[in-house]
């Protein structure tokens, strides 16, 4: 190569590939899933220390253990990670929350409908639920659950839906303006919760006597102890949701539209699907589920309600909805493992804070874990050719 | 003028793959000589695009040697072609909008940090005389034709010390004049020494221009030979590899009846520009109806306006006879609504996938689009579309890996027969159809303008928007000519002639100027 002008071949391009096959792509991201680990194992060794094995170790026992059991191998050790406090049973039920979230923004995100205000709509539905708890107390449980239930869904409904009538009237972006309908609900329920505290320094849990509004309120008196019931109940739910989102988008007429307007609005418009009437539809869909999901919180989980209310997931479930391609199944899987990595490196943090594995280290840990499964997504669909050997040898032979 | 025998570029065994399963280019050497106008000629689909980005640096080639000069290169980047001093012209215009003309011209060129406008300027003018070009620096982008903008191209190109011009398509987006006039500087351009590569697939201009012609089929380079050795049907079947017969029919229109009236139909676009102006015409069965223009001169605003698509302006008329005699105006009604008045209406739209097919789904999901609604339950009934999939499949040798195959997988050809397939599948009473064999290899074409003569001779009333005047001339029955977004003349394609229809394309006859202003 005489010219030097004129560059060498890269070392390496990038083309795309051709479709994988399945058990080759799954493979990609458990081999991604592993480097995650390797490389968080890594950053725990060197900044407090800890061998891998414990790290592993306490990462499951924080996703799926239970407190303070040093041995779970026997049989009744087995059974208390269905205990209500185990880290086990608190995995499962904050990932069918995060769940719900992802399947509340499946169609709209699926029609190409950037919801980013799942918070809000969650925060409305909440505290729609929240307002008639605190009012409305001494109705009957038999009026005042379905009531909660039914003003919840509207709530998240038409707090979605008003962006949509921007989009559809005025063209608005419905990224910033979903984004920001989340800090106005957020303000909203910071307002009420203060003017319901009144002097006291929190509001605490909304009537901890009667337990009025309280999901387990359907069944009154002593199988109230059975206090799970209302984390299987909102679990249920949520399954069910899960199912029928999956067969309505896959299966129905309107489901075919959202796919339609989704792919092309010129293809829509063409045959003659009204995209104005199916956004805001879809909408109102989307947002009446995270109603429905801030009614499931105020009334099963929380029993009260803060601007905390949905845990951020409203954001986080935008990262399941795309990791999960809108397949709402496979969202279950996704939402498993995101609220797994959380509630691990939080047990990290709770026990290696003294050596100062903070809560930000955990989130360290969380951010890497997902950056990895997420960047893993380039290697499906591009390779990297490299230089290849022969031109290498005939350059030296040059 | 015999070219000389020296080679300016060398190619390898240049291999080009996307994925593992396409082939672009494969193992491709060939050679080409200095001071030539060398015609790349192929269908849609056999990599011409591919092989020569490789040369300007777009793509990098998985394996295989290039030499320029002699000397063995590896093009990275198109700044690395320009320092070869190889210039690429594509179909898609690489200008800024806001800038003028010398502005475009030295953007990018790296001559310290002080911009010299005015011995750019000299330069450019310089230039245009050279070869006849016709430029002014000053005009802004925004202000030009498409012509003017490929002329501009051109020059940037030679501006920049090009003596290898690749041009992609060039002639794709011209009139006939406009394309005479490019064929004279590309001939002044080779008799000043520089290298011209013409990338096309319309055969009477590579038998026109070039002094050589290369064929690719299917990723493989397949021969070249002397144009003057060349006829139009040596070079087609050496492109497709088989005989074919190049006859268009055009059977006798029956029975005749108006099935479509347009009465002044005027229509604005977003930016609430007059598009169309005051269109009249009939559309009668058992006949095609041909639509000429420059494209963008409201050929699709037309359709679309019929289609339910396109607002119409107040006082526009647009009547569809039915052939009970019934009149049901098209007015204001959106593409169902039309549907459910029984109204047969099929369009095949220029934009197949963005707006005529969707694009993720699988052919049966495809063929849902217009029926989907059917049936009082809340379901979708995928049974009869599956069916219609697999005849269509059959029916037009649509190549799918499956049915359920994203449609926008496919070629573009077989995209083309899906659209069509399902269009023609609802057996329509009026059929619109715009550039329906573009970017479509001849074989297929063909199949296009069988389907097409078989509709009107079933009495389907055909609307055929095209851009290759020898087709349209050949297939239709009568001519409508627009000219921005008017009416310029209604021929009989019997009749007409090339020029005649080139000339209305640019231009409103006197008399009818005179008679829209007396209105």
């Amino acid at each position: 190569m005489k010219n030097s002008k004129i560059a060498h071949e890269p070392l390496f391009h990038i083309t795309k590939r051709p479709p994988m096959s399945k058990l080759s792509a799954f493979s990609v991201r458990i081999g991604a899933f592993f480097a995650a680990l390797i490389l968080s194992a890594l950053f725990v060794l060197i900044t407090i220390g800890i061998d891998p094995w414990t790290f592993i170790k306490t990462m499951i026992k924080g996703a799926f253990g239970v407190p303070g059991a040093e041995k779970a191998d026997s049989f009744s050790a087995f059974w208390s990670i269905f205990s209500k406090d185990s880290y086990f049973w608190i995995t499962l039920k904050t990932a069918c929350k995060l769940l719900l979230i992802a399947v509340a923004l499946a169609p709209a995100f699926k029609m190409r409908f950037w919801n980013i205000g799942a918070e809000g709509q969650l925060l409305a539905g909440g505290m729609g639920a929240a307002f008639l708890m605190f009012n409305y107390g001494t109705l009957p449980v038999y009026i005042l659950l379905p009531l909660m239930l039914i003003v919840s869904i509207v709530c998240g409904a038409v707090w979605a839906v008003i962006p949509a009538v921007f989009k559809a009237k005025f063209n608005t972006n419905e990224t910033l303006f979903t984004l920001m309908m989340n800090y106005i609900a957020m303000k909203i329920v910071d307002y009420f919760y203060n003017l319901w505290r009144g002097p006291m320094s929190a509001l605490g849990m909304i009537n901890p006597s009667t337990n009025a509004g309280w999901l387990r309120s359907i069944w009154s008196g002593k199988e109230a102890a059975w206090f799970r019931n209302e984390d299987l109940i909102f679990m249920f739910i949520i399954i069910l949701i899960t199912v029928l989102m999956y067969l309505y988008l896959r299966f129905t007429k309107q489901g075919y539209e959202i796919a339609v307007v989704g792919d092309s609005q010129n293809t829509a418009k063409y045959a003659g699907i009204s995209v104005n009437k199916v956004m805001l539809r879809t909408m109102a869909i989307s947002g009446a589920i995270c109603g429905l999901c801030g009614f499931l919180c105020v009334s099963s989980q929380s029993h009260t309600i803060t601007s905390t209310l949905g845990n951020g997931y409203g954001f986080t479930a935008i990262i399941v909805a795309w990791l999960s391609k809108f397949n709402t199944f496979v969202m279950v899987g996704v939402s498993i493992l995101i609220v797994a990595l959380e509630n691990g490196s939080m047990l990290m943090a709770n026990t290696y804070g003294d050596l100062g594995f903070s809560p930000a280290s955990a989130k360290i840990i969380v951010g890497v874990m997902l950056l990895l499964i997420i960047g893993c997504e380039f290697f499906i669909n591009y390779k990297l050719a490299f230089r290849s050997r022969a031109a290498k040898k005939e350059e030296v032979t040059e | 003028m015999a070219p000389e025998r020296t080679p300016v570029i060398q190619l390898k065994g240049i291999t080009k793959r996307f994925g593992s399963s396409v082939i672009a280019n494969d193992d491709i050497t060939m050679d080409i000589y200095e001071g030539e106008i060398l015609a790349l000629l192929g269908e849609n689909g056999s990599g011409k695009t591919t092989l020569l980005n490789m040369l300007s640096g777009i793509y990098y080639p998985d394996s295989g040697e290039i030499y320029v000069r002699g000397e063995h290169v590896s093009i990275r980047s198109p700044h690395d072609a320009y320092l070869l001093g190889i210039g690429m012209i594509h179909q898609h215009f690489k200008l800024v909008n806001v800038f003028t003309a010398a502005e475009n011209i030295i953007l990018g060129i790296d001559e310290g940090a002080v911009i010299d406008l005015k011995t750019a300027k000299k330069r450019i003018l310089e230039i245009c005389s050279e070869y006849g070009f016709e430029i002014d620096p000053d005009q802004k982008i925004y202000d030009m034709s498409v012509s003017q903008k490929q002329t501009l191209e051109i020059v940037k190109a030679l501006y920049r010390g090009a003596d290898v011009l690749i041009l992609d398509e060039p002639t794709a987006v011209l009139t006939p004049q406009e394309t005479e006039k490019l064929f004279n500087v590309i001939r002044n351009m080779r008799n000043a020494g520089k290298t011209i590569v013409i990338i096309t697939h319309k055969l009477q201009e590579v038998l026109e221009i070039s002094d050589r012609v290369a064929i690719l089929r299917k990723g493989r380079y397949i021969d070249s030979v002397p144009t003057c050795d060349a006829t139009e049907l040596s070079l087609t079947e050496m492109m497709v590899g088989q005989k074919v017969e190049l006859n268009i029919d055009r059977p006798e229109p029956k029975n005749c009846e108006l099935r479509l009236s347009v009465r002044g139909l005027s229509c604005k676009n977003a930016e609430n520009i007059e598009v169309l102006k005051d269109i009249t015409f009939d559309a009668y069965s058992g006949e095609i109806l041909g639509i000429a223009g420059i494209s963008g001169c409201g050929q699709k605003e037309l359709l679309e306006s019929i289609a339910g698509l396109q607002k119409p302006e107040p006082g526009a008329e647009i009547v569809y006879i039915s052939p009970e005699g019934k009149n049901e105006s098209l007015i204001g009604k959106t593409p169902k609504k039309i549907r459910a008045m029984g109204v047969s209406l099929s369009f095949v739209p220029e934009d197949r996938i963005g707006m005529g097919l969707v694009g993720s789904m699988g052919m049966v999901d495809n063929m849902l689009l217009k029926t989907y609604n059917r049936g009082s339950t809340p379901l979708t009934d995928k049974k009869p579309s599956k069916r219609l999939a697999e005849q269509i499949r059959e029916d037009l040798a649509v190549v799918t890996p499956s049915i359920g195959t994203p449609v926008r997988m496919l070629s573009g050809g077989n995209v083309q027969k899906v659209l069509v397939g399902r269009e023609l599948s609802s057996s329509p009473t009026v059929l619109m159809t715009a550039y329906a064999v573009r970017g479509l290899d001849i074989n297929t074409s063909y199949v296009i303008y069988r389907l097409l003569n078989e509709q009107k001779e079933k009495g389907v009333a055909v609307v055929f928007v095209g851009e290759d005047l020898d087709v349209l001339l050949a297939l239709s029955d009568r001519i409508l000519v627009l000219c921005g977004g008017r009416v310029s003349g209604i021929l009989d394609a019997r009749t007409a002639t090339k020029e005649q229809v080139g000339y209305l394309m640019t231009n409103i006859p006197e008399e009818q100027e005179a008679q829209d202003e007396k209105q």
